[in-house]
């Protein structure tokens, strides 16, 4: 768990809740079965509260809780995988959070949280959508998978730096999904949301080839005009990586 | 007026009985898990069954400005099928949910062993969640299976006080009410209890204790049983702060005690139109 998180819970926690979590985290470690009514209580006994990066004190919570699990590789992997099969959203929120870290401190658990980061991709939550789609998914998501994500994400307004390793793993052929996607969006007369150019903007001639230049002389007034204020958010964004 | 309908079925209920209800007064509602009229042939239909108890449902209700929760057990019926009872497994990880407010249905159906079973399982889950239970009544041999169902409780060591014992009528109700727990009764268009005669047990036996619920099931069923015995209730002489009492004040009582109900405030003059709900599917 990123430090500052780590840090916020400690100071956000008081009294009964940190008594609360600590004993938890004893229990998850002693008894394996434990985890499995301790992990939804969470919320009610911790707090719901924000915590920090988009984190609530659940989140950081559980996190913590999974950390202290006795398990390792598969086993882990198919504990983890049950409480998010039985976990509300917010459980399944925890579940997806805590997979990088997981795997930091046991490499044979590796990719085997993947198909739940691909559940929560072909879904529609996207409060899990993003949570899915930290550390853990950038290292283990094929570069098809990673792309449709980040097209999922711009589609369902949800915010790109919200998504890890985009400067990594941005490439020449999410850019030019990006551009189709603007002019798309120019056709119809609509906005475009002002993360994506950054990283058309990274690969030189990707917009031109969309098409979306010769919206500005669309007969269309609407799409002209929706083509005249993409280029100028275009022409006003640095490329990705030149900060 | 303000109505906590403590025990409705709403998954086999429209949008449009969702907005009577809210027009009605109803606020809030607990629905406890039953079977589904088809019976159920594994236990992946009772969890899916379930999350749509925590998730789906609630949207649903919240969508017309009524807050949802539920209770979560292996009804009586289905305790008798060697494919459904293995669902008292993972019972534990539902008991835990923060919109599970106690363990119901459970009870007798037919009174078997498989029956005794799982009541006397449930009943030690409760304790262990510190959750109250609801529990169901026989349709047959009501007397003979509610006493039954009281020795019952009473050795399970579960506080009376905790226990809501539901579907009672004229013949039952003084065997509940001197056992100490809560007692239910389901107010139905033409079986088990109408709404005058409601009112005449609630004359003879006093408004504590006692929750009305509509049921509102896959039988022939009225969600507004609830308003209609309330009307019942004034016009038969009993005054606002009565009918406020078993039509709200009772069942945040009840349900309360799991220490999970935490609804938001309605006031009880609320006569409010619902005019949109931005709470979002999942909650925390
Ligand atoms: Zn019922």
């Amino acid at each position: 768990m990123d430090p500052h998180i780590r840090a916020a819970l400690d100071r956000q926690l008081t009294g009964d809740a940190r008594r609360w979590l600590v004993d938890a985290v004893v229990r998850v470690s002693q008894d394996l079965t434990a985890v499995r009514t301790v992990f939804p209580a969470v919320g009610r006994r911790c707090g719901r509260g924000p915590l920090a990066a988009g984190w609530t004190v659940a989140d950081a919570a559980r996190v913590r809780l999974l950390a202290a699990l006795p398990l390792r590789g598969a086993e882990l992997a198919e504990e983890i995988t049950a409480l998010h099969r039985y976990g509300e959203p917010a459980e399944q929120r925890a579940v997806l959070r805590s997979l990088a870290l997981l795997e930091d401190a046991d490499p044979s658990f590796a990719g085997l949280g993947l198909p739940l980061v691909r559940e929560a991709l072909r879904g529609n939550d996207t409060d899990l959508i993003a949570a899915a789609l930290g550390p853990y998914a950038a290292r283990h998501l094929d570069q098809d998978g990673y792309r449709q994500a980040v097209l999922k994400c711009v589609f369902c307004e949800i915010p790109l730096d919200r998504v890890a390793g985009l400067d990594e793993r941005a490439d020449r052929e999410l850019a030019r999904m990006l551009a189709d996607f603007a002019h798309e969006r120019v056709a119809a007369g609509r906005d475009i949301p002002a993360d994506v150019w950054p990283i058309v903007r990274a690969h030189a001639g990707v917009l031109e080839a969309s098409g979306l230049p010769a919206e500005a002389d669309s007969p269309v007034p609407d799409r002209r005009a929706a083509a005249v204020r993409a280029l100028t958010a275009y022409s006003a964004t640095a490329p990705a990586g030149a900060s | 007026m303000r109505i906590f309908d403590p025990h409705i079925h709403m998954t086999s209920r429209t949008t449009d009985d969702y907005e009577a209800m809210y027009a009605a007064g109803v606020r809030a509602v607990v629905e406890p898990s039953f079977w589904l009229g088809q019976p159920r042939t594994s236990v992946d239909s009772f969890t899916d069954y379930f999350d749509a108890l925590l998730g789906w449902e609630p949207y649903r209700a919240a969508q017309f400005g009524i807050q949802h929760r539920c209770t979560i057990a292996l009804n009586p019926k289905e305790a008798n099928d060697p494919r459904c009872a293995a669902v008292l497994d993972v019972l534990p990880r539902y008991l835990a949910k923060d919109r599970v407010v106690a363990v119901g249905e459970i009870g007798y159906d037919s009174m078997t062993p498989e029956e005794d079973e799982a009541l006397a399982r449930q009943l030690a889950l409760a304790v262990e969640f510190e959750l109250p239970v609801l529990v169901h009544t026989p349709h047959r041999d009501k007397a003979v299976g509610t006493r039954r169902t009281l020795d019952v409780v009473r050795e399970s060591g579960i506080p009376p006080e905790r226990v809501l014992v539901d579907h009672l009528n004229e013949l039952t109700v003084g065997l509940v009410a001197d056992s100490g727990c809560w007692m239910g009764f389901s107010v139905y268009p033409d079986t088990k209890m109408s709404e005058d005669r409601m009112v005449r047990i609630l004359q003879e036996h006093g408004t504590g204790r006692k929750l009305v619920n509509s049921a509102a099931d896959w039988g022939r069923s009225d969600p507004l049983k609830t308003r209609k015995t309330a009307d019942a209730m004034l016009a038969g002489g009993f005054d606002d702060d009565a009918v406020d009492e078993v039509m709200w004040r009772n069942p945040v009582a009840f349900y309360g005690q799991s220490g999970r109900l935490d609804l938001e405030e309605v006031k009880p003059d609320d006569t409010a139109l619902f005019a949109g709900n931005s709470i979002r599917r999942g909650g925390e």
